[in-house]
């Protein structure tokens, strides 16, 4: 392992670094890139709430990728409303046989709405999910495990909805959000925009939650959760608001991705996913805020080069990279540039 | 009682068979070392793949016979490869053995698509096992029926090797009290490896009647291994009697709830399921009492 | 019997049984304790002291018989909750916290108020600070206040969680085994500071090492088996015969 900890002196200038490069990157970006960019940080924006859970609280969430999809869904009803002419349904639904939209959808055609269930759903879901299974002091390994089996019902679940949910094939073909056309370069380049200033805001909120005494609490319900039980707190309360925000930045997450990618399907949010975005955390840092925002850049990046030429290639790669940064470098690229503890 | 009914109360059974043999060897080890290994469900799909050689050098009845063993050693053999290699080194992290092991699940799938084709192989059963028996108006396969009968006499040898045997005793012991059973001379690492193979083989086992079912793809055990890690979850740890008690109540309810809804509704039925239980039984359906501070 | 009888009564442990599927860790067992009172538990290994923990601060859960503190039963409420009501357990193996810094662990345990929606914030009250650093100093870790819990050495931890203990500002602690480790030196140190901690504090202590017992200068309770033996100053119970023979093994 190379050893880079002459480097920890200037880890606090990471997040700083980071953000000059977000700031530049529009002037020096093809809007191709810029786009392919703005979706990687969507995917950091999940990746911050893994450290949230997965690092400092240790709850393995192997399901994220149903929060991401909560909010890409919701962000992705509107927009399929929002291009239709008044009086008609999606084509997909009439191919199905569909001739009225399902009553679940018809309140996503209101922007304040969308945007509600975007924040809000995501976040409910995931607080009444994991607050189910923690109340009843089921964590560790279970969770994770429970978390996996979500993923799958809730991909498989989108599957065999067609006629309401574009089945496998997902959600695609948007043209405009709330007023603007996603075909204008402006627009591709203030949703750059928006991404970037919702990744900051939830770096800097989630580095204030680490170090406030809801942080120390969370790390001591992971090292000990009994130990804080016996000194008289319910640990359950903070793994679960945890989660919840966790739940929440997903669901943020898919819902700029979506806007991004212009697309959102099962493929996205199922079970292989949902554990590839714990790859992100991995190999950046579990840890590591900045850490789990390079992180999901570099890994997407990579996946994104190699998966293009050979597509069989990527799925060894990421196998190996799963084994090798969890057995030779838990604290991920993160732990290379920390100086050891005196 | 209509027939529906019953018919899916046999196919139920099947399920839970399969079910039971996927997660017996999750919840052995589990409860040895608490860990769960997520290639697991890619033992089920070398003993798949190997009861499928198996017929293309011996077809016909035979060779099914003859897959059942090379399909448990075979998958022993490379449980054990995982088990010595990669999971003996992260023993006291649970949550990264996950992790690392998926990665191993990704790497042989990918695997047996380049070497078999994603499109999958098919297994021809031996007659004997295509047919079916109608009793009160219910069909019931062979291939089925065999499936259970299988399952039966694997749980029969598993109860009688760690309750008759040596080896079950020190499963036991380490089950109870790890730095006991250390302490007082058990190579606990070795007892760690034999049930890890044990374990292994009885999915490859399981992958041989997968087989029976449908064709062998490179993602046949994905669909299974997720409502065996549901079934650990329920049984409680490390217990067989819990996890065969788990496996038959989830196999039951799937096929069952297939009645009512489709099978993916059924998938969320069964995750519902399995949380509602979490609230009655958060200790699984037998409990094991512990004085560790955090276990 | 009297008013005031009845006010100096803090714990009452009646008639518990802990059925371990078949084993009694803990058989009809019963004992009170008094505001202010020191107590030692002494007993062979297997006798249930351990138990005794587990079961006043909730960790286990009676079959039969009630635990009664300041008068209302607890042997029903979450471990946090009797918390609440003021107990506190240090445990056998020392259960700090070990990625927390020895001042975040003191910190989480003088904390008067736990509940989570108040946990979003850096502030720490005055009198919740002084209690911290009056905490840090009576087990002399002042000094290592800023590293983390992990890298104490073993008595050190000892230390740190009798004094995490002490600053929740429980009426009643649990100390098990608090010397387990310990030196003579240190051993002494902190009979001084059990003996320090004055009569606001009720206290019941298990240990093994009898030159401890001997230090704190307590009335003593012997258990064996799961139940109560014999009660009285560690004279009497180093006299009495029949302790004698349940800690050389020969049980009638």
């Amino acid at each position: 392992m190379p050893d880079l900890s002459r480097l920890d002196p200037l880890k606090p200038f990471l997040p700083w670094l980071l953000l000059a490069l977000g700031l530049v990157a529009p002037f020096a970006l093809s809007a191709y890139d810029l786009n392919l960019l703005a979706r990687f940080m969507a995917m950091g924006i999940l990746a911050l709430g893994l450290v949230l859970i997965w690092g400092h609280g240790g709850i393995l969430s192997l399901g994220q990728g149903v929060f991401f999809g909560l909010g890409g869904y919701a962000i992705a009803l509107h927009m399929k409303l929002a291009d239709l002419p008044s009086g008609e349904i999606p084509d997909f639904m009439v191919w199905s046989g569909r001739d009225s939209l399902p009553f679940w959808w018809t309140p996503f055609s209101s922007p304040a709405f969308t945007i509600a269930a975007i924040l809000i759903v995501p976040t409910l879901v995931g607080a009444l999910f994991s607050w189910a299974v923690f109340h009843r002091r089921v964590g560790g390994t279970y969770f994770a495990l429970i978390t996996q089996a979500l993923a799958l019902a809730f991909s498989t679940l989108i599957i065999s909805r067609q006629d309401v949910t574009g089945g496998f094939n997902g959600l695609t073909d948007f043209y405009s959000v709330f007023g603007f056309g996603l075909a204008s370069p402006g627009t591709g380049s203030g949703l750059y925009w928006v991404t970037l200033a919702v990744l900051c805001v939830a770096f800097v909120a989630l580095r204030w939650l680490l170090a406030s005494r809801f942080g120390i609490l969370l790390r001591a319900a992971r090292d000990g959760e009994n130990r804080v039980r016996f000194l008289g707190y319910s640990p359950t309360p903070f793994k679960v608001v945890a989660f919840a925000i966790a739940a929440m930045l997903a669901g943020v997450g898919g819902a700029l991705f979506t806007l991004h990618a212009g697309v959102v399907s099962p493929a996205l949010i199922g079970v292989v996913p949902s554990i590839e975005m714990v790859v992100w955390v991995a190999i950046g840092g579990r840890y590591s805020l900045a850490g789990a925002i390079v992180g999901a850049l570099l890994v997407n990046l990579a996946r994104d080069a190699v998966s293009s030429a050979f597509p069989e290639l990527w799925l060894y790669l990421m196998g190996a990279l799963f084994i090798f940064v969890v057995t030779l470098l838990p604290r991920g690229l993160a732990g290379l540039v920390k100086r050891k503890a005196a | 009682m209509d027939a529906l009914f019953l018919n899916q109360l046999f196919n139920g059974a099947s399920l839970a068979s399969l079910y039971l043999l996927a997660a017996l060897g999750l919840a052995l080890s589990f409860g040895l070392m608490r860990v769960i290994n997520m290639a697991h469900g890619e033992m089920l799909m070398l003993g798949g793949y190997l009861a499928w050689m198996t017929l293309l050098v011996v077809p016909g009845a035979l060779g099914i016979i003859l897959a059942i063993p090379v399909a448990f050693v075979g998958a022993a053999a490379m449980g054990g490869l995982i088990q010595s290699t990669l999971i003996r080194r992260l023993s006291a992290r649970p949550l990264d053995t996950l992790l690392a092991t998926w990665g191993v699940s990704l790497i042989l799938q990918q695997g047996a698509r380049d070497l078999f084709g994603a499109v999958g192989v098919e297994v021809r059963a031996p007659e004997w096992l295509t047919g079916s028996f109608v009793v009160f108006g219910v069909t019931l396969p062979s291939a089925r029926l065999f499936i259970i009968l299988i399952a039966a006499l694997v749980l029969g040898g598993l109860a009688l090797l760690l309750l008759k045997t040596r080896i079950g005793l020190l499963v036991r012991a380490v089950n109870q009290d790890r730095m006991m059973a250390s302490a007082s001379g058990i190579d606990v690492k070795r007892v760690d490896f034999t049930i890890f193979c044990l374990g292994s083989g009885v999915a490859g086992l399981a992958g041989v009647m997968l087989a029976l079912l449908g064709p062998v793809t490179p993602n046949v055990g994905q669909s299974y291994i997720i409502p065996a890690f549901l079934v650990v979850v329920m049984g409680g740890l490390g217990s067989i009697v819990g996890t065969t008690a788990s496996a038959i109540i989830l196999g039951l309810f799937a096929a069952l709830a297939q009645i009512f809804v489709d099978v993916s509704v059924a998938q969320m039925l069964l995750l519902v399921f399995v949380i509602l239980f979490i609230q009655v039984r958060p200790q699984g359906v037998i409990a094991v009492k512990t004085r560790q501070l955090d276990a | 019997m009297s008013g005031s009888a009845i006010s100096d009564l803090l714990l009452s442990v009646d008639g518990v049984t802990i059925d371990y599927s078949g084993f009694k860790a803990l058989d009809n067992f019963s004992m009170t304790l008094n505001r202010g009172e020191t107590r030692v538990v002494i007993g062979p290994n297997g006798a249930g002291k351990s138990t005794l923990c587990d079961t006043i601060i909730g960790r286990v859960r009676p079959s039969q018989g009630r635990v009664l503190f300041k008068g209302e039963e607890i042997q029903r409420l979450p471990e946090q909750q009797i918390v609440a009501r003021g107990i506190c357990r240090k445990f056998q193996a020392p259960g700090v916290l070990l990625t927390l810094s020895v001042r975040d662990n003191l910190a989480l345990a003088a904390r008067k108020d736990r509940r989570w929606w108040k946990s979003f914030g850096t502030g720490i009250p005055a009198d919740e600070k002084l209690a911290v650093e009056e905490a840090l100093e009576s087990v002399g870790l002042t000094h290592r206040a800023a590293v983390e819990a992990g890298t104490l050495a073993h008595g050190e931890k000892q230390w740190l969680e009798i004094a995490m203990v002490m600053a929740t500002g429980a009426e009643l602690l649990l100390l098990d085994e608090p010397t387990a480790g310990m030196g003579p030196a240190e051993t002494s140190r902190t009979a001084q500071l059990i003996l320090g901690l004055g009569d606001s504090r009720t206290v019941l202590v298990i240990d093994h090492d009898m030159s401890f017992v001997e230090q704190l200068a307590a009335p003593v309770t012997v258990m064996h088996q799961g139940k109560f033996l014999k009660q009285g100053s560690i004279a009497e119970v180093r006299a009495d015969a029949e302790v004698a023979a349940v800690y050389l093994g020969h049980t009638a």
